[in-house]
């Protein structure tokens, strides 16, 4: 697995910080995604397509 | 054919569902012609397409872009100044405005309000227990929870926190005159104005503290500033309220579910039934609205630059195809990809708030008072039918 975000679309709705706390965080200054681990273990990956699913900015992308 | 009028009306005794018409033309077709005002305007029905189209850049959030089927029922006082402006601007500039503010709203910071929310909620059932009954719970606890939860974000002083309730109040009365709603949004604004001035001497861990920086940069005015405290109760106020009153009455009518919330301690299950309770409900109940900048092709459609597009996202979140039997309130089901906070760059920014609010409340008052039921029949509670914001007037409950 494979995940790219992109901070320039990202609106800060923290929606993926809340669908998979180890692999996304925000910034403190404006809350924009920060990814921790592009390339989490297996048993994350329901998490990281609901994160993407639920990214309103469609700002997270995952490749298997 | 005649075009159909939009908004439409609910179905008598329905009080939680869409407008069956609206059910009937998702049925029919994805785009829907649409008559709005003096305007017409392109209904998106469907769940994915509403995400898919509200995500596409060639649309346009500015109510004075061309086609663009704005909603007059809109509070009459947003728009003026930069910092209620955003939620109706376009990218870059929105975004850059909206950053300013994207801050205080992020999960760890809300999670770190949540003793605080707590201690709100459960002061307010304190005094709920106290006090007589029946009780109008809008009254009594829906409207001032949210209220206070907004004095602590932006670092409104204890001392004042009566000053902003009643003025906060007035503001998105039904009752009040237009003059009234503008005199307590005249305070409000001169009041967040003193504040942001005494943050600016003083700064705190709160929002408004946090504006002062950008004020002192050069980046926004203290005008500003106070603008956009103001959007944001205007914004988390009535809608908040609505949901913990409109949910408590949905729950209440479906006792299996209420027992959900009663019998659990667990925060997943509390954290799954807000989502819930959002698709359901969908108080934002005109549909989110843009215009189009450029054509779009759209499922062998036309959809042309200066037309207008409505997303009634309470029919999307009620699409079979993306919510199996979509009618029923289930508080066990996947709901988190709803769009009652709608989607796209403008998706709401208080949501994680919204939410963390809403699980206190869900998870506390209805296991304070366990037998806290109506004390009116459903034909009597008086629905918001009319309002920007979908809920009840009052809601008179007793235990």
């Amino acid at each position: 697995m494979k995940i790219i975000v992109d901070q320039d679309k990202c609106v800060a709705s923290g929606q993926c910080v809340t669908a998979a706390v180890d692999v996304f965080d925000q910034r403190d200054e404006d809350g924009i995604v920060v990814l921790l681990n592009d390339n989490p273990p297996e048993d994350l990956a329901a998490d990281v397509h609901q994160a993407a699913a639920v990214c309103p900015a469609l700002a997270i992308v995952v490749e298997d | 054919m005649t075009t159909p009028v939009y908004p439409m009306a609910r179905a008598e005794g329905c009080p939680f569902d869409p407008p069956p018409k609206l059910r009937e033309l998702q049925d029919e077709a994805p785009l829907v012609k649409v008559q709005v005002f003096d305007k017409t305007a392109w209904l998106v029905t469907r769940y994915a397409d509403q995400r898919k189209l509200l995500a596409d850049p060639r649309l346009s959030a500015d109510v004075t872009a061309p086609g663009h089927p704005s909603q007059t029922a809109m509070a009459p006082q947003s728009g003026e100044g930069v910092g209620i402006g955003f939620i109706l601007m376009d990218d870059p500039e929105h975004a850059r405005l909206r950053r300013m503010v994207t801050a205080p709203f992020m999960i760890k910071r809300v999670e770190a309000m949540r003793p605080a929310v707590q201690k709100i909620v459960d002061g307010l059932i304190d005094d709920l227990l106290a006090g007589p009954k029946p009780v109008d719970l809008m009254e009594a606890f829906a409207l001032p929870v949210p209220s206070l939860v907004i004095c602590e974000l932006l670092g409104v002083p204890y001392a004042d926190h009566d000053f902003f309730q009643v003025n906060s109040k007035q503001l998105i009365s039904l009752t009040a005159t237009p003059e009234e709603r503008g005199q307590a949004h005249g305070n409000l604004g001169a009041y967040l104005y003193n504040l942001v001035g005494e943050k600016l001497e003083n700064p705190g861990g709160d929002l408004l503290s946090g504006l002062t920086e950008r004020v002192k940069a050069g980046q926004l005015t203290k005008q500003d500033a106070a603008g956009m405290g103001v959007l944001l109760l205007l914004a988390g106020h009535e809608t908040t309220a609505n949901m913990i009153a409109l949910g408590t009455l949905a729950l209440l009518e479906h006792p299996s579910q209420l027992a959900v919330l009663q019998d659990t301690d667990d925060p997943k299950v509390v954290a799954g039934a807000v989502e819930e309770l959002l698709r359901y409900l969908n108080i934002t109940h005109n549909g989110r609205r843009r215009a189009v900048l450029e054509d779009i092709e759209f499922d062998g459609q036309l959809i042309k630059a200066g037309e207008g597009l409505i997303f009634p996202n309470d029919i999307g979140n009620r699409d079979p195809s993306a919510f199996p039997d979509p009618d029923t309130l289930d508080l066990h089901r996947d709901a988190r990809h709803h769009v009652a906070f709608g989607f796209g760059v403008h998706q709401c920014l208080g949501q994680p708030l919204a939410r963390m609010e809403l699980q206190v409340v869900y998870s506390t008052l209805y296991r304070r008072i366990p037998t806290l039921r109506r004390a009116a029949e459903l034909a009597e509670i008086p629905f918001k039918h009319d309002g920007s914001v979908y809920g009840v007037h009052s809601l008179p409950v007793t235990w």
